[in-house]
């Protein structure tokens, strides 16, 4: 559907997974004079945060990266979206078991799900966007060089973004909702502050501010030929709405008004998800995903670009040195991954952060993988030309 | 004045797009159909009036000439014409049409996608069946392709393609009254709220244009030569089609109405938005001062649901059904 879709899905992913990111580092945190081991997940001091959160914020935002997903194209796939915000998570030092990963994109996307339905009309999209980067920016507030990186990117969303009419707004908005169908991960936050019902659905009040530009629901006015007013007439709205608040702000800088996709975490709050008892929707898949699709082209375009833009990352030594558990303990992660659903499960393509043969090579598989065993569309190899091309010039 | 009777389950759940569910009633058969659009498939259910057989069948969206991809379906409706009933789905791809029963493809249109996605989505959106045999669609370019369809077969050919609206086509309806005495038989809506108004025939005739206020009109309906248009703000306005006089001004919703629909026997009128709201409205008309009134009538709220489709199941309105979106059954109302 919309063509402009992906940035801010991107975009509002992303701000999700470092607000949790920054959460469960904190939540992990210990004083620098008591830095040593006191779990097997080892302690980390404010410095190694603040390294984290910058490594990925560096990477979200870089240069060719972007370039590639402001492109006008097509939504990517569940798939190809969550193995590129797996190589994100792992841009820095920080490494995640499969389990703890697979908790935060269910937050992240049952996150950004929500703030999706709640935005009062589809134009405040835009307006969570900004709150996201807001808070992106004040992350890297310290580093000049990641800071120019996010305020151009203000710019571009600025430029491609404000001048939209509402019904492209809307279509965006419906191209996400098709991204979202049939997801009702339960949050424990979301269902603490009542936004979640237990079978899985958010709550859509029929109260509180209409949305600028809409009129509180009750009023009939019927006119004459000539134009005036002939009768006003009032009807039972069935709610308890109240006039619109003030407009938020589509500038770089400014009030955006609401309160979605600010960070909702805190230390003291930390984040659970249950993978019971889900809506028995969830096991009805969307025929979407799972035919293969000459668009994932494309999607490894992005990929190959986000790992041209990384460095390479000794990983942590054998007792996970630098590892984050989105969990309580190390046992409840390992009991998640044994019981996680099997409709609940990503299938992430495992590609490695090393920038070698072995990984055009493997890339090289996934897109024979990806491409019509039959019927080839005529683009189909030079497109995977180009592909090699580029990571061979990375 | 309603009240809730048991649903109606669909394989899959109803996706957010405008009008959402269409609503198709085989006296003979004694039967309703009903269509509801997940992503790239049209989910059909036949029920039979009693209640107790329900068919089940899945049409998927199609591009013939392009190696299997993707391709979201915008719209599913029924055109109801003088010989015949056809099925039509709107996709990114193009336009197909189906028996009514959707048993067999009898027409394929294939829409100018460019190789390389553009800014500009490229889309097919709104259905009519307009008096007397022909099928209108609208594109995302503003275009709208009209088609001749013979009383039986497929040899179903492009008549006309017109090109009066700038923006992107949302919805279109025709004089749903029965009456051939209107003038006007056809109005078509686009994304930035331009109401067209037209005359079929051989060449179509452009009778009036509404100018909009630069909020999409998702959602319109022609009832005795009255336009009953739903808006992004929440908002319906009924218009004189030939003159463009504004009749009536209802702020109706909190948030995006997503469809309308009019019982042409009693001149009920659905409308359903966003805000979980389905209300029931009454339109009356009188021909001696040229005037229309519009009265409510009922409230129905679909808990925690964005509303995206609601139709009346019979020319009278004595019973409607409701999609939503993420719901994966129809919900039905019946009068008291």
């Amino acid at each position: 559907m919309s063509s402009r879709t992906l940035p801010l899905l991107f975009i509002n992913l992303g701000g999700e997974m470092l607000y949790i990111l920054d959460q469960r580092l904190r939540a992990q945190n210990i004083p620098a004079d008591k830095a040593k081991k006191v779990s097997t997940v080892a302690a980390w001091i404010e410095e190694d945060r603040k390294r984290v959160m910058n490594d990925i914020i560096t990477t979200m935002f870089n240069k060719k990266f972007l370039e590639e997903l402001f492109k006008p194209q097509e939504l990517y796939s569940k798939k190809a979206l969550r193995t590129v915000f797996d190589r994100l998570a792992h841009a820095s030092i920080m490494r995640l078991n499969q389990a703890s990963m697979d908790k935060l994109y269910d937050l992240m996307t049952m996150a950004f799900k929500y703030q999706v339905l709640l935005c009062p009309r589809p134009k405040d999209i835009l307006l969570v966007s900004f709150n996201h980067m807001d808070a992106i920016k004040d992350f890297v507030k310290d580093t000049p060089s990641i800071l120019s990186q996010v305020d151009e990117t203000y710019q571009q969303l600025v430029e491609m973004y404000t001048p939209l009419p509402s019904g492209e707004f809307q279509l965006i908005r419906q191209t996400l909702l098709i991204f979202f169908q049939d997801m009702h991960i339960r949050v424990s936050i979301f269902l603490k502050d009542k936004v979640q019902s237990s079978n899985g659905r958010f709550v859509l009040p029929t109260c509180g501010p209409v949305p600028h530009g809409t009129q509180v629901p009750g009023l009939i006015r019927i006119f004459s030929c000539n134009g005036e007013e002939l009768t006003r007439l009032q009807f039972n709205n069935g709610g308890n709405y109240t006039a619109a608040l003030r407009e938020g702000s589509f500038e770089i800088f400014g009030d955006r008004v609401t309160k979605l996709g600010t960070n909702m975490y805190s230390v003291s709050r930390p984040v659970e998800t249950h993978m019971s008892g889900t809506s028995k929707n969830s096991t009805q898949h969307t025929k979407v995903n799972t035919a293969p699709n000459p668009l994932a082209k494309e999607e490894l375009n992005l990929l190959a670009r986000l790992m041209g833009g990384l460095e390479v990352q000794k990983p942590g030594n054998a007792d996970s040195g630098f590892r984050v558990n989105l969990f309580a303990t190390d046992e409840e992660e390992e009991e998640a991954l044994i019981s996680r659903p099997d409709e609940l499960s990503y299938g992430v393509i495992n590609i490695q952060a090393t920038k070698d043969q072995q990984t055009n090579a493997e890339l090289a598989k996934i897109m024979g993988e990806f491409s019509e065993s039959g019927d080839q569309s005529p683009s189909a190899s030079s497109k995977g030309d180009d592909l090699l091309a580029m990571m061979d010039g990375l | 004045m309603y009240h809730k009777e048991k649903s109606i389950q669909i394989k899959n759940s109803a996706s957010a797009l405008y009008n959402n569910l269409c609503v198709l009633r085989i006296a003979p058969r004694r039967l309703t159909y009903f269509t509801v659009v997940h992503a790239n498939v049209v989910n059909m259910v036949s029920a039979s009036w009693d209640g107790l057989n329900y068919s089940h069948r899945q049409l998927q969206s199609k591009e013939p000439n392009v190696a299997t991809s993707t391709s979201l379906i915008m719209q599913a409706a029924f055109c109801v014409l003088t010989s015949r009933d056809l099925l039509v789905v709107t996709s990114q791809k193009g336009i197909q049409m189906y028996e009514s029963d959707g048993s067999i493809m009898v027409y394929w249109h294939a829409l100018e996608t460019p190789e390389t996605p553009t800014e500009q989505a490229v889309f097919a959106r709104g259905i009519s069946g307009v008096w007397e045999n022909y099928i209108c669609v609208g594109v995302s370019s503003g275009a709208m392709l009209v088609f001749d369809i013979p009383s039986k077969g497929s040899n179903i050919t492009l008549s006309e393609v017109l090109h009066e609206h700038s923006e992107s086509i949302t919805d279109m309806a025709s004089e749903c009254s029965g009456s051939q005495e209107c003038i006007a038989n056809l109005v078509t809506a686009d994304d930035v709220g331009n109401l067209c108004v037209w005359k079929s025939g051989e060449e179509f005739q452009l009778l009036n244009k509404i100018p909009g206020f630069d909020m999409s009109c998702s959602s319109v309906k022609l009832w005795k030569g009255t336009v009953v248009a739903g808006y992004g703000t929440g908002q319906i306005r009924l218009y004189e089609a030939v003159t463009g006089i504004l009749h009536a001004e209802v702020n109706a919703h909190a948030r995006w109405i997503y469809s309308l629909d009019i019982a042409p026997f009693s001149g009920l009128l659905l409308s359903a938005a966003e805000d979980s709201l389905v209300r029931v409205w009454h339109l009356t008309m009188t021909p001696e001062t040229n005037s229309v009134e519009i009265a409510h009538l009922h409230n129905e709220c679909v808990t925690d649901t964005q509303i995206c489709g609601a139709k009346f199941c019979d020319g009278d309105g004595y019973a409607f059904a409701v999609t939503g979106y993420d719901l994966s059954e129809i919900i039905r109302y019946v009068q008291s």
